[in-house]
């Protein structure tokens, strides 16, 4: 409700500030910037694919045969596919956060749902004769159940949505080195495993997996009503509730598919190893996925999502990683250059400081009291 | 209302209570003063930093770089202690308003440019463990006359408890942290704050100012814990303390302190870390339950203080 009354209030201001023509610019301005964000996706998407052109040219530039591609053995090797390939735990993980960020959330607990859920995994696959179908479910079933308890601890009992997942986060991972015994479980199982190491069609499984599960959740979302529900919820869960939104069920939604796409990562990174380590699977994604959101252009306030930029966000962060590697700086750098990139980022999308930037370029040719004003 | 504001403290205080005699009841030694001491020189760098968390989180606010700020703290201490030579006392001279400053950074990003405090804090980890990453990769060895002062120093209690230098650092903070919260503008101010920010403006808090002092204070805090960190390991690694800050969280949530702002202890959250504590050394003294049941006893404390919370607080709507 406070917020509700927020929002009128700052509706309000614009129609009664338009005294001179230079405020009505200045309001003009901004409506037509607030429009450009909801209409016009062009200048949502130039930035991010601008950063990730960027890094790749200066990929180019350290190494000329970056872009060269190579087929043997029925897989295309190369620089890129390998890109894709490490990325695609965090692309996964970051599709179904950057549902949960829509609906004004976060989800802490995707690292400890992918050891979960990993873990479930492996000791299934130590059962002789199990059938690789019922292990893929009860991966997924983890993800489902993980959602479903974060999706009713913040929408049914109204937890704040960080302390809601860090409760997952923290017991999860005890959950499973419990499911583990405290083992480094291995198995060997070629079917499995193909879902991390295999190729299909000249690429890697992880990457198939993760175009799947993007064309099936846009879909999903985009083309029946539940991504505008979501949108919606995100802007405001109470107008949503005056509408006629099941705000709650949307809210649990979101995180089960949040769930889904971790238990799918978590299944990607046993098969890998063909193992579980339940200390140190999907450790800190979480982090790396948010970020990939954040990347992307999305704000955690929620009320907007877009699952293509979410990935080029993850596909940032790992091209930033290989880019250090192949420039040849030593591996220790990877954090401060990766924080000195979200701080960029950040700035970028403050408001207030794309203003001070604009007014140190152009100060002298527009009207200075407008800068004074601020 | 008196008794409702008070009652997570109570409940905390008597789990905690409750749990020390059953492992007294249990285990020969657990019941001793010895236990006690122990708990506070082994958690004093987590008390520490939950003290600066506490503060951030009253104020509405989430600080995940402390866990880094503690590495790097460390980190820079050794190198400069062992590297370069520098005396102790210098390098704490240097290392502490360092660290101060790396949080009135952060705290001026979340002001002015109207960023998330999750997001900015969370660049703010990643900066930190990268710096320390940077300076040393390998654990640095302290080793200086200083430091064996500092071990040797400490108050031999009955029982043969001994209540080292960290923890009376602990006691010194926490009591000067207890005053500033309930005796001072600023406490009052933070708050305030995590009431709600626009009627704290309106009131004439100095938003900006408070803003920037409370995670300036908590860095602070940080840095101070990572240096008693490197009392307690003699050494500096950038890989320390990993996790801290979802600890301190953690505390601060059992201490009774609602994540929303406005309202909790600094007292609650020493009382959180010391029934986390108080957990593990259960767990140690009983040998045959695993180390993960640590995480899941947690879990379920914070979901059951979580729902606590939210009981006590649907009544206050209801009453109002």
């Amino acid at each position: 409700m406070k917020s509700s009354n927020n929002n009128q209030a700052a509706a309000e201001t614009p129609a009664v500030e338009s005294l001179s023509t230079q405020e009505q610019a200045l309001a003009a301005a901004k409506s037509e910037r607030y429009q450009a964000g909801s209409n016009n996706n062009l200048a949502r998407y130039l930035w991010p694919v601008c950063a990730l052109i960027l890094l790749l040219a200066v990929n180019l530039v350290l190494d000329p045969s970056f872009f060269s591609l190579s087929y043997q053995d029925g897989r295309l090797y190369g620089s890129l596919i390998d890109i894709l390939n490490r990325c695609a735990p965090v692309a996964l993980l970051a599709i179904g956060m950057s549902v949960v960020i829509a609906t004004g959330g976060i989800d802490l607990s995707v690292g400890a749902v992918m050891a979960i859920s990993g873990a479930v995994c492996a000791n299934l696959l130590l059962m002789p004769d199990i059938a690789l179908i019922t292990v893929l479910f009860a991966g997924l079933a983890v993800g489902i159940l993980a959602g479903l308890v974060n999706g009713s601890l913040v929408s049914y009992l109204g937890i704040q949505p960080i302390v809601a997942t860090l409760l997952l986060m923290v017991a999860g991972r005890g959950v499973a080195q419990l499911i583990n015994q405290g083992q480094i479980i291995t198995f060997q199982h070629d079917s499995f495993a193909f879902i991390g190491v295999g190729n299909w069609l000249g690429l890697p499984m992880p990457v198939w997996l993760v175009i799947g599960m993007l064309v099936f959740t846009q879909l999903l979302l985009r083309k029946t009503a539940l991504g505008l529900f979501i949108e919606s919820v995100g802007c405001n869960a109470s107008a949503s509730r005056y509408l006629g939104i099941n705000d709650k069920a949307v809210k649990s939604f979101a995180y089960v598919i949040a769930g889904i796409c971790a238990a799918l990562a978590g299944m990607i990174s046993a098969a890998n190893i063909q193992g579980s380590d339940a200390n140190n699977a999907g450790l800190w994604l979480e982090l790396d996925a948010i970020l990939a959101v954040v990347i992307g252009g999305a704000s955690l306030v929620g009320g907007r999502f877009s699952l293509v930029l979410a990935i080029t966000g993850a596909l940032i962060i790992q091209t930033l990683a290989t880019t250090i590697i192949v420039s040849g700086l030593p591996a220790k750098f990877n954090l401060l250059i990766k924080a000195m990139v979200i701080l960029m980022v950040l700035l970028l999308q403050s408001e207030k400081f794309r203003k001070q930037l604009k007014s140190l370029f152009s100060t002298k040719s527009r009207q200075p009291n407008l800068g004074a004003a601020k | 209302m008196m008794s409702k504001r008070f009652l997570p403290l109570w409940i905390t205080t008597s789990l905690l209570v409750v749990l020390f005699m059953i492992g007294a009841t249990q285990y020969e030694g657990f019941g001793s003063l010895r236990v006690v001491t122990n708990l506070f020189s082994d958690n004093a760098f987590l008390l520490i930093t939950a003290l600066g968390m506490t503060l951030v989180i009253i104020s509405g606010g989430i600080d995940l770089s402390v866990g880094s700020v503690i590495a790097l703290s460390g980190v820079l201490c050794s190198v400069l202690i062992t590297e370069y030579q520098w005396h102790p006392i210098a390098v704490f001279a240097l290392v502490i308003p360092l660290g101060t400053l790396f949080g009135a950074l952060m705290g001026t990003l979340i002001h002015v440019y109207r960023l998330q405090p999750f997001i900015v804090t969370l660049a703010g980890m990643f900066l930190a463990r990268g710096l320390a990453t940077t300076i040393s990769e390998q654990s640095v060895e302290i080793d200086h006359p200083f430091y064996d002062m500092v071990s040797d120093f400490g108050l031999l209690l009955p029982g043969n408890a001994w209540l080292d230098t960290s923890s009376m650092i602990f006691v010194l903070l926490f009591i000067f942290i207890v005053i500033m919260m309930h005796f001072t503008r600023f406490g009052t101010n933070i708050y305030a704050l995590g009431g709600n920010e626009q009627s704290a403006q309106l009131m004439g808090v100095p938003v900006k100012k408070t803003t920037i002092a409370i995670y300036a204070a908590s860095s602070c805090l940080a840095t101070l814990a990572g240096i008693v960190f490197t009392f307690y390991t003699f050494s500096g690694y950038a890989l320390a303390g990993v996790g801290v800050e979802l600890d301190a969280i953690a505390a601060v949530v059992i201490g009774g302190t609602l994540l929303t702002g406005g309202s909790g202890f600094v007292i609650g959250t020493v009382l959180g870390v010391l029934l986390m504590g108080i957990i593990q050394t259960y767990i140690t003294f009983d040998g045959t339950l695993s180390s993960w049941w640590t995480k899941i006893v947690i879990g379920l404390l914070l979901f059951f203080f979580i729902v606590l919370q939210k009981v006590l607080n649907r009544d206050k709507a209801e009453h109002a």
